[in-house]
């Protein structure tokens, strides 16, 4: 049954970019998590949603919209997050309502949107990516990859401590940006698989997970990259069995890993303390 | 113009930082007012004064990291902003960030003090973790170059915030407050470290609340008291009273507190410093 299902087509597609996702989302989650910004992917992915449905009204390529919008909602975030620290999460919710509001909002003034197109961005609709889609899912995936890889170490110094990476003479308000764009594009990548309001749990979840196991911040990485395909991967199986969101499958399946980990964790450490003290 | 602090025998030497009438801002209050230093290259100086004189935002100025509301100041002869040879400058923070939580091993810490040396694309040289090494050897934490950063106490986490300064071989180091928080061990650790790095006639800046067993490294002192420089000579010995932990160093050059110091008596040491 499984040969059966592989070989149709719709389901390699929706596998490779459960594949791109599961190992994109994360790389860059990680960076995100220790710049403290967990919740940035929320953001730009309400922020996207108003993308998503300017692409309706206008007839444009949703994804071509939400990624112009999503990286301009995520600049914005970056500005008001380096201007203050005041009054700074305020502005970030009011960004986050307008963007659902205004997407819900556009949706429901163009012809071609409905209430289902609409969940199907919210929630994802992996089994209707087409090859077109694809094409851009890995387009976008080689970017944020290619980020990590060429500005991997600046950026490691940056979310580590803003000023010392200052210090060492960083471009640092460059990184910043590169690094809310970068967030922008994944969040793009992932919201077809496994919708915008949980496109975000794919590049936190799944660190929180490694960071119970790893000692070190590449070993980390690597580690939650692999806990994202895992996750992405084995609840877009499990749908083909049980009629569920394949989003929903995958952020749960994504959450267990995280309980198991911590279990693990805990003990692992717990020996660890004991053979130090004996 | 003669400098307070410096041998008239020794020929002045190139300029590390130069400021002159600085002044700065925190959340618009007012914490540098007016201040003139300059220090030039292998002196080594401790930045002093009480909480909330002004030590941390100076240095941080002088390095650029906070913009000055006034006057000016000069890395190398360069204003900060348009600064480009930073690897010549080693900065240690007071503490280690921890960040969100995502671990890093003690040698991945160190090896990004190379930063300012490397390159984008070029992965890291022979050089590059020879430096790492050594830093980590002079610091004693070789042999923990792969536990994780935030399983170590904070004097543990001292030593690694300045063997990636170490790792990057700078010309100049600057310290906020190593010495804050850190366990007699590895003070001791700390100051044969400096020695080493004064022999080697590298400039060291740091901030300090109180100078313990670097007094003998330390040739002169910049005494800050309500952001502005009220001495800048020889370090003064802590005598009598002074010597008492928790005691504010005030110089007799200081605008006279509100009580005299011969009627003050120091209570009892405050719990932390």
């Amino acid at each position: 049954m499984l040969d059966l299902l592989l070989q149709s087509s719709i389901m390699q597609r929706a596998l490779m970019a459960a594949l791109l996702v599961g190992l994109t989302a994360p790389a860059v989650g990680t960076f995100i998590v220790q710049r403290r910004l967990a919740l940035l992917g929320d953001g730009i992915g309400h922020v996207a949603l108003t993308g998503v449905a300017l692409g309706f009204l206008t007839g444009t390529a949703p994804v071509l919209t939400a990624i112009v919008v999503s990286v301009l909602g995520a600049m914005l975030i970056e500005l008001v997050r380096e201007r203050g620290r005041t009054g700074g999460d305020v502005a970030l919710a009011l960004l986050f309502y307008g963007g659902i509001a205004g997407g819900v909002l556009l949706i429901g003034l163009s012809d071609t949107g409905s209430n289902s197109t609409l969940m199907s961005y919210l929630f994802g609709s992996i089994t209707s990516v087409t090859e077109q889609d694809l094409w851009v899912i890995a387009g976008l995936a080689a970017a944020v990859l290619g980020v990590v890889a060429v500005f991997g170490r600046e950026l490691f110094v940056l979310c580590q401590d803003e000023e010392v990476a200052k210090a060492s003479g960083l471009p640092v308000r460059f990184l910043s940006m590169l690094i809310a764009v970068t967030a922008a594009l994944t969040v793009v990548v992932a919201m077809r698989v496994v919708g915008l309001l949980l496109v975000s749990a794919l590049m936190v979840v799944p660190v929180a997970a490694a960071q119970q196991l790893t000692r070190g911040f590449r070993a980390t990485l690597l580690a939650a990259t692999a806990f994202g395909m895992v996750s992405t991967v084995g609840g877009l199986s499990y749908t083909m069995y049980v009629d569920v969101a394949p989003g929903a499958a995958i952020v749960i399946l994504a959450l267990a890993g995280f309980a198991i980990a911590l279990t693990i964790g805990r003990f692992v450490r717990r020996s660890r303390t004991r053979e130090s003290i004996s | 113009m003669s400098e307070p602090g410096r041998d008239p025998e020794v020929p002045a030497r190139e300029a590390v930082f130069a400021m002159s009438g600085g002044r700065a801002d925190l959340d618009g209050r007012p914490v540098l007012r007016g201040v003139d230093v300059t220090i030039r290259a292998g002196e080594m100086v401790a930045i002093m004064g009480a909480n909330g004189s002004g030590k941390s935002t100076l240095v941080r100025a002088l390095l650029g990291l906070i913009p000055l509301s006034g006057g000016t100041t000069e890395l190398y002869g360069t204003p900060p902003a348009r600064f480009r040879d930073w690897w010549r400058i080693g900065y240690v923070p007071q503490r280690l960030s921890v960040g969100g939580g995502v671990p890093s091993t003690i040698r991945e810490v160190v090896a990004s003090g190379r930063i300012a040396r490397q390159r984008r694309l070029r992965p890291a040289s022979a050089a590059d973790r020879a430096a790492v090494e050594r830093a980590l050897v002079t610091v004693g934490l070789a042999d923990r170059a792969r536990d994780p950063v935030q399983a170590l106490s904070g004097g543990q986490q001292q030593r690694v915030l300045i063997a990636r300064a170490l790792a990057g071989e700078p010309d100049t180091y600057v310290m906020d407050e190593p010495m804050a928080g850190v366990d007699a061990d590895s003070q001791r650790h700390l100051a044969a470290t400096l020695r080493e790095l004064v022999e080697e006639g590298k400039t060291i800046v740091l901030v300090a609340h109180e100078l313990g067993p670097l007094e003998p490294l330390v040739s002169r002192a910049v005494v800050l008291a309500d952001g502005v420089v009220v001495h800048d000579g020889p370090p003064v010995p802590p005598v009598g009273e002074h010597a008492l932990p928790g005691h504010d160093h005030v110089h007799p050059h200081a605008p006279a507190p509100s009580t005299g110091p011969l009627v003050w008596e120091p209570g009892p040491a405050p719990g932390g410093d």
